[in-house]
């Protein structure tokens, strides 16, 4: 009776949903992150040292094994291969500073893995970026180290190596314009030249990887909430503020994590904006010269609510 | 009602009903006092001695007690309690007493001592709640004195205020932060449930193989008889 059910080719297949399935896999898509990334690998290597490599391979290496290591604790199928573990690796490294001692590293990547998202239950159940988480870890667990930021190697005239932002903040300090397009700024290792993540974060726009909507609502945001504060003479303008820290590679490598971003159009804005204007208020008032970090992990934990709020209308309901 | 031993009574604090780690009450304490082992210890001895006094105490009145006011007479009776290691750890280790700060007056609305009071000492006798008391007690100083342990030990490289750990080790100062407490909180938890659901699968496996032994023993004796 099995058999010949089988051998009947049925035309109408019937199945539960999700009905409409896309070619793009989780695997193809951590891919072209990583492939967006590399512009920020390069300038990395150029602008602090090519033994920054060093840090990218040693996160990469302890986030891929904490990932196999947890899950044969856990006896469940290995997910190494979705490639998850890299790209979180990568993130990580490329947010941290240069020179920073690789057995931190290690801490921080096995930290971002194990406490940011296998403790949630792996890929697509954690509530925050496990690469922030780690790097949120490492800020309050080495905090000095995590502060000291390196002069860049190239070109040889880099007069200082604080950041921008705390150049400004602790000595009124203005960066010019063009050395933090071009990447020549004291920073973490991905963070520094905008030009490397711009084109980066454009491929990923352009290949429909990310929402478009998160990266260029973070922007404007940040533009409108900055300039408030610039025309009330409290803070440098608008564009210095998108182009110094981790703003620009926050907005599109950071925020735009497929988990841990809303899932509606209207949900974006506000998380984006939620985002902008936590960076811009602890930038200005608070103790730290930089807040793009605790403003996605902010934001991250608010996405639930969002996504609660923001549930689109049912074909033919009514609106309550 | 199954009374069950003297003995059982006094255990059932340490390791089934471990204030801090089954019952998950006086997380405030806990999360807040173990920045290291020493005040962890410290902190819970001071609520030990105040949850075997009052139990004891509220044991003794637990008939002359209206049900209308007995929150507020236990909390009398705690509060006289506390005022008493305050006063005591004030004069005796100021130091200690210092570090602790306000968690010393704030034993009077520890949810362990009240939780003790309201669900155990007012319905049974008083030697049964002096064990109660003692066990969950001893459970708490054995919890708190793990978690400070671990924290000192990660977040400042001694335990005891030994140093222990190599000097090249850098120590991780988020774990004498709150964030630390959560996160040691958090994994141990997690552990100690990982090991309970284990020990309880191995039970009811255990009790399926007894009980499908007996059927197979029961259908060779049918065979044989037939």
């Amino acid at each position: 009776m099995m058999e010949i059910i089988e051998k009947k080719q049925l035309k109408l297949k019937l199945t539960s949903s999700p009905h409409i399935h896309s070619d793009l896999s989780s695997k193809k898509a951590m891919l072209y992150v990583i492939i967006a990334l590399l512009p920020c690998v390069i300038s990395s290597l150029v602008f602090f040292g090519a033994r920054q490599f060093l840090i990218i391979l040693t996160s990469i290496f302890f986030t891929a094994s904490a990932e196999f290591t947890v899950r044969k604790i856990r006896k469940q199928e290995s997910t190494l291969s979705d490639g998850s573990a890299f790209l979180t690796g990568l993130l990580l490294a490329l947010i941290l500073p240069p020179d920073f001692s690789l057995s931190s590293t290690a801490i921080g990547a096995v930290v971002s893995i194990v406490i940011g998202k296998e403790v949630f239950g792996g890929l697509g159940c954690n509530i925050f970026n496990p690469a922030l988480v780690g790097r949120a870890f490492l800020q309050a667990a080495f905090p000095v180290p995590m502060t000291t930021w390196v002069k860049t190697e190239f070109p040889v005239d880099a007069f200082s190596g604080a950041t921008p932002l705390s150049a400004y903040k602790f000595d009124k300090v203005i960066t010019d314009i063009f050395p933090m397009f071009l990447g020549n700024t004291g920073g973490s290792l991905g963070e520094t030249s905008a030009i490397a993540i711009i084109a980066g974060g454009i491929f990923l726009v352009f290949m429909k990887i990310v929402n478009w909507r998160i990266p260029f609502s973070i922007i404007t945001g940040s533009l409108v909430f900055s300039g408030i504060f610039y025309l009330m003479g409290k803070t440098p303008d608008p564009i210095f503020h998108i182009l110094a820290g981790g703003l620009l590679f926050g907005s599109f490598f950071m925020a735009t994590d497929w988990v841990t971003s809303p899932l509606t159009a209207k949900g974006i804005w506000i998380y984006g904006f939620g985002i902008a204007f936590l960076v811009i208020v602890i930038r200005v008032f608070g103790g730290l010269p930089e807040g793009v970090m605790y403003s996605i992990l902010l934001m991250n934990a608010f996405v639930p609510l969002i996504n609660k709020f923001t549930v689109p209308l049912i074909f033919g309901g009514k609106d309550e | 009602m199954i009374r069950i031993s003297y003995w059982r009574e006094f255990v059932k604090g340490i390791l089934d009903q471990n204030p801090t780690f089954r019952q998950l009450l006086g997380t405030c304490p806990t999360l807040a006092v173990t920045v290291s082992a020493v005040n962890g210890i410290a902190m819970a001895l001071a609520t030990s001695f105040v949850l075997v006094f009052s139990s004891v105490i509220i044991s003794m009145i637990r008939k002359l007690i209206p049900s209308q006011v007995r929150i507020a007479s236990y909390i009398v009776i705690i509060a006289s309690f506390v005022t008493i290691v305050d006063l005591v750890m004030k004069a005796r280790f100021p130091e200690l007493s210092k570090e602790l700060g306000p968690y010393i007056p704030l034993i009077v609305v520890n949810c362990i001592i009240l939780g003790r009071a309201e669900a155990f000492s007012s319905k049974n006798t008083i030697f049964r709640s002096f064990l109660d008391a003692l066990g969950n007690g001893t459970g708490f100083l054995l919890a708190l004195t793990l978690i400070g342990s671990i924290r000192e030990l990660i977040g400042s490289g001694k335990i005891f205020n030994f140093g222990i750990l190599p000097a090249e080790f850098n120590p991780w100062l988020v774990m004498i932060l709150p964030a630390g407490a959560f996160i040691t909180y958090g994994l141990l938890l997690a552990s100690i449930n990982q090991i309970s659901i284990r020990k309880k699968r191995i039970k009811k496996e255990k009790m399926i193989e007894e009980i499908i032994g007996k059927k197979k023993e029961s259908v060779l004796l049918s065979e044989v008889a037939s």
